[in-house]
């Protein structure tokens, strides 16, 4: 069997369109999740800690701390949509099942799906940098880059969930990744404290994580530095 | 001849050492109701999602439109359209949500997709429900709703696996008739049941399937001609063979099943008379039909599994 990578088209927009169509029903309680949940964490840990902390890599606590949450974020939503959702579509409401009698193709809903935990990954990027900024932690303009960036994390996470969900037999086989994978990737990739404050053979070995490079990228675009 | 609708050649499917289809040919001619009638397991789903290009052939050759559905499957599955055995509408959106939504899966703009779900609501009776959540519908609902959704490609086949089944009489009935309706105006349907009331009274064609073998094709009236003797006096009582003695003495040929005896004949005169003379027996008399054959062909053993 060839192997490629999911191709764009009118079909995966098809599917990502359904997901739209579906998330703007549900606008209310998504919102208050993509605001409320970082303006939480950003207010308690970042007024609360960094109160004890000040400055940390050069930056306020506050700044330090919203421009990794930009990051881990995108990861985490990408890949609950990646999973939950999918596979949610994919078993219980058979979705998929009633997409594939129509023209598109399996290579369709994984490019659709995939554009979408992206796409959600997005919103809850903006909705960290609006917060950020209200806090007063956005250095200035060019952290408009900032969202291509978080964009491009949730892709890089959507692919490893879905994969995820083609093997699980239920929703808590979920258990497995985001214990053993996600929620340490979130602990040791530089979102709560810099990486150089890690032992040596450690800082080697968060270098093959995709989160350290994603907040690498992210964390000047928002801090300026 | 017209040109086949669908043509399939020694086609075989198998999963790992189960043989689901094993090498069946038939050919499906344009404006025809075609029936696949057979026990659960006989493979009738199975033939089904390789007709829709949903799982790959094991062996043989199957086109649907002349097209080769093995490589042309999103060609094909522009021009049909699919009921599957369980409704599987999307719970998120509304009954006209779920048809516009289906319409763009075919890449069917949303202005002409409008009039388009005006008329299949109507269709399938459910313009009154147009903004119901498809939750909230009753099971004849959310399958005229399928049916419906199955339509919106304006397709020239329709495809519908078990179509009926778990309906009341009444949804069934009113589904029948959506169905003749649709072949009226030249739509070619294929489905599998296996009701035989269904079968005799949609299918112009159907196959008997078993054990993933076609065991005989034809007309209902031509498959019941075929198999059975024209008249049957059902018994309805234990069978033992006094009884059974009875009925072969006036020239039947006796099956039991269950709690009913079944004598066939050409002749039923002889054993009505006998059976009149004796009192506290309950016997019909009716002409013989496809359940007939079905039986005759699948054998009585008792099926288990899905």
């Amino acid at each position: 069997m060839a192997v490629h990578l999911p191709r764009l088209g009118p079909g995966a927009f098809a599917v990502w369109r359904r997901n739209v169509l579906v998330w703007r029903k549900l606008i209310g309680p998504a919102l208050l999740m993509n605001f409320g949940e970082p303006a939480l964490y950003l207010l308690g840990l970042g007024f609360g800690l960094g109160h004890f902390v000040g400055d940390m890599g050069g930056v306020s606590y506050l700044a330090f701390l919203a421009s990794g949450i930009v990051a881990s974020s995108a990861m985490t939503t990408s890949s609950f949509e990646g999973m939950y959702s999918v596979f949610t579509r994919m078993v219980p409401q058979r979705t998929y099942e009633a997409i594939l009698a129509t023209p598109l193709e399996v290579d369709d809903i994984l490019a659709g799906e995939m554009l979408w935990c992206a796409a959600k990954s997005l919103l809850s990027g903006v909705a960290i940098v609006i917060v950020a900024l209200f806090l007063g932690v956005v250095a200035d303009w060019r952290a408009i880059w900032v969202l291509p960036v978080v964009f491009l994390i949730g892709l890089t996470f959507a692919g490893p969930a879905i994969v995820m969900t083609a093997f699980a037999k239920g929703y808590d086989f979920f258990n497995y990744y985001f214990v053993l994978a996600i929620t340490p990737m979130m602990l040791v990739s530089g979102v709560f404290y810099p990486i150089d404050t890690l032992p040596p053979a450690m800082q080697t070995a968060v270098q093959f994580l995709p989160l350290t490079h994603a907040i690498d990228l992210v964390r000047p675009l928002i801090t300026g530095g | 001849m017209d040109a086949a609708v669908v043509s399939a050649k020694g086609l075989c499917k198998r999963y790992g050492d189960f043989q689901a289809v094993q090498g069946i040919d038939f050919h499906i001619k344009p404006g025809q109701c075609f029936g696949f009638l057979g026990p659960n397991g006989a493979g009738k789903t199975t033939t089904l999602r390789m007709l829709l290009g949903l799982t790959p052939l094991s062996g043989g050759t199957l086109d649907v439109f002349g097209l080769p559905v093995a490589e042309q499957a999103r060609a094909v599955r522009a021009r049909v359209g699919s009921v599957p055995q369980a409704d599987n509408l999307d719970p998120d959106f509304t009954v006209r949500e779920n048809l516009s939504v289906y319409a763009s899966y075919f890449g069917i703009s949303a202005r002409d997709a409008a009039p388009r779900i005006d008329r299949l609501l109507e269709f399938a009776a459910l313009t009154d429900r147009a903004d119901a959540k498809t939750d909230s519908l009753s099971g004849g609902m959310q399958r005229r709703l399928t049916i419906a959704r199955a339509l919106i490609n304006d397709p020239e086949l329709v495809v519908l696996d078990e179509p009926t089944t778990g309906l009341d009489p009444q949804v069934r009935h009113l589904i029948w008739g959506r169905l003749a309706e649709l072949r009226s105006r030249g739509t070619t349907l294929i489905l599998t049941t296996h009701y035989m009331e269904e079968a005799e009274r949609l299918c112009d064609e159907l196959v008997v399937m078993d054990h993933g073998r076609i065991l005989d094709q034809g007309a209902p009236g031509e498959l019941v001609r075929r198999h059975v003797e024209p008249e049957v006096i059902e018994i309805r009582a234990v069978p033992d063979d006094a009884l059974t003695r009875l009925a072969e003495q006036a020239g039947c040929r006796v099956e039991g099943l269950g709690t009913s005896l079944y004598c066939y004949t050409h002749d039923p005169a002889p054993l009505l008379s006998r059976l009149r003379e004796r009192h506290g027996l309950t016997f019909l008399h009716r002409p013989a039909d496809l359940e007939d054959v079905f039986l005759k062909l699948t054998g009585r053993d008792l099926r288990e599994g899905a």
